[in-house]
């Protein structure tokens, strides 16, 4: 008779993390996940648990040697929402941080969670994909580090092993002169799935023309996707114009499916106009003008003050 | 022991919960939710099955002083963490502030998620002792209410926030 795991252990270091996870156990932080989904009947839950969220080692934020932000995985999303480092230099995810459930949710949710649950919806997504952050996978042999286009593969999915502990994300410093945006369309404030969303990080040229510009979609494709084609915004200024190609580019790459939520047509065009509000709200942040996080509030989309907000623009 | 619906067996485990300052040895299987070991396991009730799925909030509960919904969390998880419920704000004999400004302000009517709004609004002034009309608004964004539409309760909030000088909503 094999012996049975532990049903429920309370890691205190990594180490003993990356332990029970190489003895099959599944992590769970806040649960906000794992539990939800076992409860609705989508998946069981696991016979054995590790429970991180007391390793304290996976709670930093900090900047690595290089310049780089290292964020633990076990870093809630009202930590993140609150950092001041990344309110400053990394916008987008603390607009994403933000909007994420209530603050219930965001007390217990983590980073590191909302990036191995692979949720096609997921707020966090887009921002690092626009960032190109890198996903630091740990298991009790070493790390090692992929993109995040390489670790999301279908909804729900990753490509991480089931030995593989995410422990960190990694992002490195972003050129002078840019700024960030994460905007999505939602039906109400609280508790809410994005029904499609986008990030944008913008950076200006001394002559306030585009110098560079990432855009990253939400709940349009089996995985967060990056917009293609964005170099002939390059030397364009911000304006009607170059606004009306993002939400082209945006919209043509969409590949959304229909459910109760929107139809496909419905998510493929309001992507196209979040992919803009996203873009014009990173290049005034690139300006160094102060929008409050989250853009979704601050702005408040489909408001007049958004009308007024973008007619300022062109 | 539980037979689950796959039929493999789940033992129980045992461990100790802190709820309001008392301590209670559970047993129970892992998949077992902090509500329903506070409400069917220890007794109490005063914490409210809405939706059992993260969206309602009457479940809310403090842990370590932050507000979690109770349904989704796991209750084996919560062990070693300090559990506030709201019998551990106030009782009968002697009602919480918040719970005084609810009822001067009529933010009850059926009464279903106010243990829950008490939990989440008693947070965010512990964190913010003079909070905004639009920080409350944020503070109760995970708790539901189908009754007051909110301006009341968020009345009280404000009121128990800044001690009477709230003007209340007709």
């Amino acid at each position: 008779m094999t012996e049975r795991p532990n049903p429920l252990l309370i890691a205190n270091t990594i180490d003993e993390a990356l332990d029970a996870v190489s003895r099959g156990s599944t992590p769970i932080a806040g649960g906000t996940d794992l539990v939800v989904g076992a409860r609705q009947g989508n998946k069981r839950l696991p016979a054995s648990l590790v429970a991180i969220d007391r390793v304290e080692e996976l709670q930093s934020i900090g900047l690595d040697s290089d310049g780089s932000l290292s964020i633990g995985s076990g870093v809630t999303h009202a930590t993140l929402m609150s950092s001041t480092v990344v309110v400053t230099n990394y916008t987008a995810l603390a607009d994403a941080a933000a909007l994420i459930g209530s603050p219930a949710t965001r007390n217990v949710g983590t980073i590191g969670g909302n990036v191995m649950n692979g949720s096609p919806a997921m707020d966090t997504g887009a921002p690092l994909a626009v960032f190109d952050a890198m996903i630091q996978l740990s298991t009790v042999a070493g790390n090692r580090q992929i993109t995040t286009s390489e670790l999301w593969v279908a909804p729900g999915q990753t490509s991480a092993e089931p030995d593989e502990l995410c422990t960190a994300i990694i992002i490195a410093p972003q050129p002078d002169r840019s700024g960030s945006a994460y905007v999505r369309l939602e039906y109400r404030r609280s508790m809410e799935i994005a029904v499609v969303g986008a990030a944008a990080v913008v950076t200006l040229g001394l002559d306030g023309t585009i110098a560079g510009c990432r855009i990253a979609l939400t709940a349009v494709a089996p995985t967060i996707v990056l917009v293609d084609g964005l170099e002939s915004l390059i030397g364009q200024a911000i304006g009607e114009a170059t606004l009306a190609t993002v939400a082209d580019l945006a919209s043509s790459q969409a590949a959304p499916i229909s459910d109760l939520r929107a139809s496909e047509q419905y998510r493929s065009h309001s992507v196209g106009v979040m992919a803009k509000r996203a873009v014009l709200a990173a290049a005034r942040r690139a300006t160094g003008e102060s929008i409050s996080v989250p853009v979704n509030r601050s702005i408040g989309v489909g408001s007049d003050g958004q009308r007024q907000w973008e007619a300022g623009a062109s | 022991m539980t037979i689950d619906e796959q039929g493999s067996e789940s033992e129980s485990i045992g461990y100790d919960l802190h709820v309001n300052g008392q301590t209670y040895p559970v047993e129970a299987t892992l998949d077992r939710n902090l509500l329903g070991v506070l409400r069917t396991e220890i007794g109490l009730t005063g914490t409210k099955e809405g939706c059992d799925d993260c969206e309602c909030g009457a479940c809310m509960v403090l842990l370590d002083g932050q507000p979690v919904n109770s349904c989704s969390y796991l209750a084996a998880q919560a062990q070693g963490r300090q559990i506030t419920t709201i019998e551990g704000l106030g009782n009968a004999d002697q009602l919480h502030p918040l719970q005084e400004c609810l009822l001067a302000h009529g933010g009850v009517q059926c009464g279903f998620c106010t243990p829950g709004m008490i939990i989440s609004a008693h947070a965010l002034l512990e964190r913010n002792s003079s909070p905004s009309r639009d920080e409350v608004g944020i503070g109760l964004s995970g708790n539901l209410c189908r009754c007051t539409g909110y301006a009341k309760i968020i009345d009280a909030v404000l009121d128990s926030a800044s001690n009477g000088s709230v003007e209340p909503t007709p």
